[in-house]
């Protein structure tokens, strides 16, 4: 029986929900699971993943604490070490981005990033190549391995356990020519796309800036829903370019998204084709999103997403 | 005091994607620069003047065609540049190693730039191990750079439109985001000029890297077939948006 390490990513206190899917991801393995945490957590995260079948938690104390990659990354290292731990999941998160191949760098051992599905008995990983047209099975040797999740690539499964639970501290002595001088928050409630259930999306169609309100307050009615924006409407001006979705922007995996005046050119497909379930919204009944799409309105987004906000204004009332 | 900047020759993210033979494709289509290394590139030509650094030196690691890429950088704003040639498809850890050996067989680094991830291997961490191999400390998905005495402070992006300020000790690695410029493309004369600019080639087997102990090894390339049938809601706004909702309610079960 092996032993894998999850590294778990909390954001303001709160357990993320990708978490969920990564630990039912390793689940299936029949392994002993130890979630890997890099903060003091509350009874309700903790009970959170023990509810989805962590086996043991493990807390690193640093002294002193505090984010910073370099640091988290060696702490992480040296929790493996001390644990006996040769296979980590972590997700493919921003944080993930710039943990996991720092660890992966340390160790020398291999890392495949954005898996949509592990096989850890047989070391092998699948994810997304060439802007998304390829799926890519990969086999992964050495004597420690890595995965990065992508975030939601699998349904979580509940399976209670009574996981016991430690604290490891650190010696974070080493200096790494790293400083951390500010950890901003961005905009405030801006949804991080790559982990959103439901992303509605602006494009050309929107013709300027103001307009995406009308894409705001339609995601407000919506618990999970995120803003998108094509490449178009962030090279305009018209949407940072935190909310691109595509080839150089966000990847993302929702299970709803909807795509507002986008025509659907390849990079902006390549970031979200693998979505669940796609509504397109578009005046052009040719434009190439139409036929990536499980559902297609030919009409004006000016109309229909107000209706929209309106409809589930209605509904939300009527719970 | 040299920056490097590691490209790499990707196929273009609009070209078809033929797979043949289980784990290759068909390589005649178009190849280019990986679109964050232009960033990169763009990058170290400024800094070139502000750090002052001596040379900016191009490096890439790929079958031949790789040169073009190379003469891309050059003309972008390079001053000469290192191909490493293989006919091998190398994982990051290999790819790293191969950097490592041509960049410290030919100077002392004062600054690497690279691109935050390639749009074709997707990989996110070659980067990463070769700051690792080196020494020295990284920050990816930089957004801004600004040289301060012997450090350099940089803003990366985080998700959500969050930044955070990072200081790291030079010799360093930063990796580009996409906020960080506006790609410097060349004009004619630096086309032009970039032919006459020098491309030392070495094959990989010259740079005589042991085999790692760990690897990546690509087993299977599948092509992705989408499989929607797209289906037509019609009708008017509101019963459309009714539509819509039970879609989102019964089908997808957001709601």
């Amino acid at each position: 029986m092996k032993k894998i390490g999850l590294l778990i990513e909390i954001k303001d206190g709160v357990l993320k929900p990708a978490n969920l899917s990564m630990i039912t991801a390793a689940r299936t393995a029949g392994h002993h699971l130890i979630a890997i945490l890099m903060e003091t957590t509350t009874p309700r995260v903790q009970d959170q993943l023990a509810t989805y079948g962590v086996d043991q938690l493990v807390t690193a104390i640093m002294e002193p604490p505090g984010w910073n990659p370099d640091r988290w990354a060696h702490a992480i290292v040296d929790v493996l070490k001390k644990n006996d731990i040769h296979t980590l999941l972590g997700l493919t998160t921003a944080q993930g981005k710039d943990l996991l191949p720092r660890v992966a760098a340390i160790l020398d051992a291999p890392l495949v990033m954005d898996c949509v599905h592990v096989d850890i008995d047989e070391q092998m990983a699948k994810t997304s190549q060439y802007s998304g047209k390829t799926l890519a099975t990969f086999h992964l040797s050495g004597r420690t391995i890595l995965y990065g999740m992508r975030p939601n690539a699998v349904t979580p499964v509940p399976h209670p356990a009574t996981p016991d639970i430690t604290e490891h501290r650190v010696d974070t002595s080493k200096t790494t020519g790293l400083e951390v001088l500010q950890v901003a928050s961005g905009q405030s409630g801006m949804q991080n796309l790559s982990e959103a259930e439901v992303i509605i999306s602006g494009g050309r169609g929107l013709t300027n800036g103001d307009n995406f309100d009308l894409l705001v307050d339609c995601a407000r009615e919506i618990e999970g829903a995120a803003v998108g924006a094509s490449r178009v409407a962030v090279d305009s001006g018209w949407t940072p370019y935190a909310m691109q979705v595509g080839q150089t922007g966000s990847k993302v995996n929702p299970k709803v998204y909807i795509a507002c005046g986008i025509s659907g050119s390849i990079q902006h497909l390549a970031g979200m084709k693998t979505s669940d379930l796609i509504i397109a919204i578009n005046l052009d009944a040719d434009a190439a999103i139409i036929a990536h799409s499980d559902y297609f309105v030919i009409g004006d987004l000016f109309t229909i997403i107000p209706a929209l906000t309106q409809e589930l204004r209605k509904n939300k009332a009527l719970l | 005091m040299k920056i490097y900047v590691c490209v790499k020759h990707v196929p273009d993210s609009a070209a078809t994607i033929t797979v043949k033979e289980k784990t290759d494709i068909e390589e005649a289509i178009t190849f280019l620069m990986n679109p964050y290394d232009e960033h990169a590139i763009t990058e170290a030509y400024r800094l070139k003047d502000v750090l002052p650094a001596s040379e900016v030196i191009a490096v890439c690691v790929s079958k031949p065609d790789g040169e073009g890429t190379l003469r891309s950088a050059l003309a972008m704003g390079a001053d000469r540049g290192i191909l490493v040639t293989t006919d091998r498809r190398l994982d990051p850890i290999m790819t790293a190693r191969a950097l490592k050996a041509a960049i410290s067989q030919d100077g002392q680094p004062g600054l690497i730039l690279t691109g935050k991830e390639s749009i074709d291997g997707e990989g996110m961490q070659t980067m990463f191990r070769l700051a690792n191999l080196l020494s020295i400390p990284a920050a990816t998905n930089v957004i801004s750079i600004d040289p301060q005495n012997g450090d350099v402070v940089v803003r990366c992006e985080k998700e959500g439109g969050a930044q955070e300020k990072l200081k790291l000790k030079r010799p360093c690695l930063l990796a580009a985001g996409k906020g960080l410029n506006t790609p410097r493309y060349p004009t004619f004369p630096d086309i032009v000029k970039a032919r006459r600019k020098e491309v030392v080639q070495i094959d990989l087997k010259q740079l005589d890297l042991p085999e790692p102990d760990s690897r990546v090894d690509l087993l299977h390339l599948a092509p992705v077939i989408e499989e929607r049938t797209p289906k037509e809601i019609t009708g008017s706004p509101a019963s459309i948006a009714q539509q819509i909702v039970r879609i989102l309610k019964e089908e997808a079960r957001v709601l």
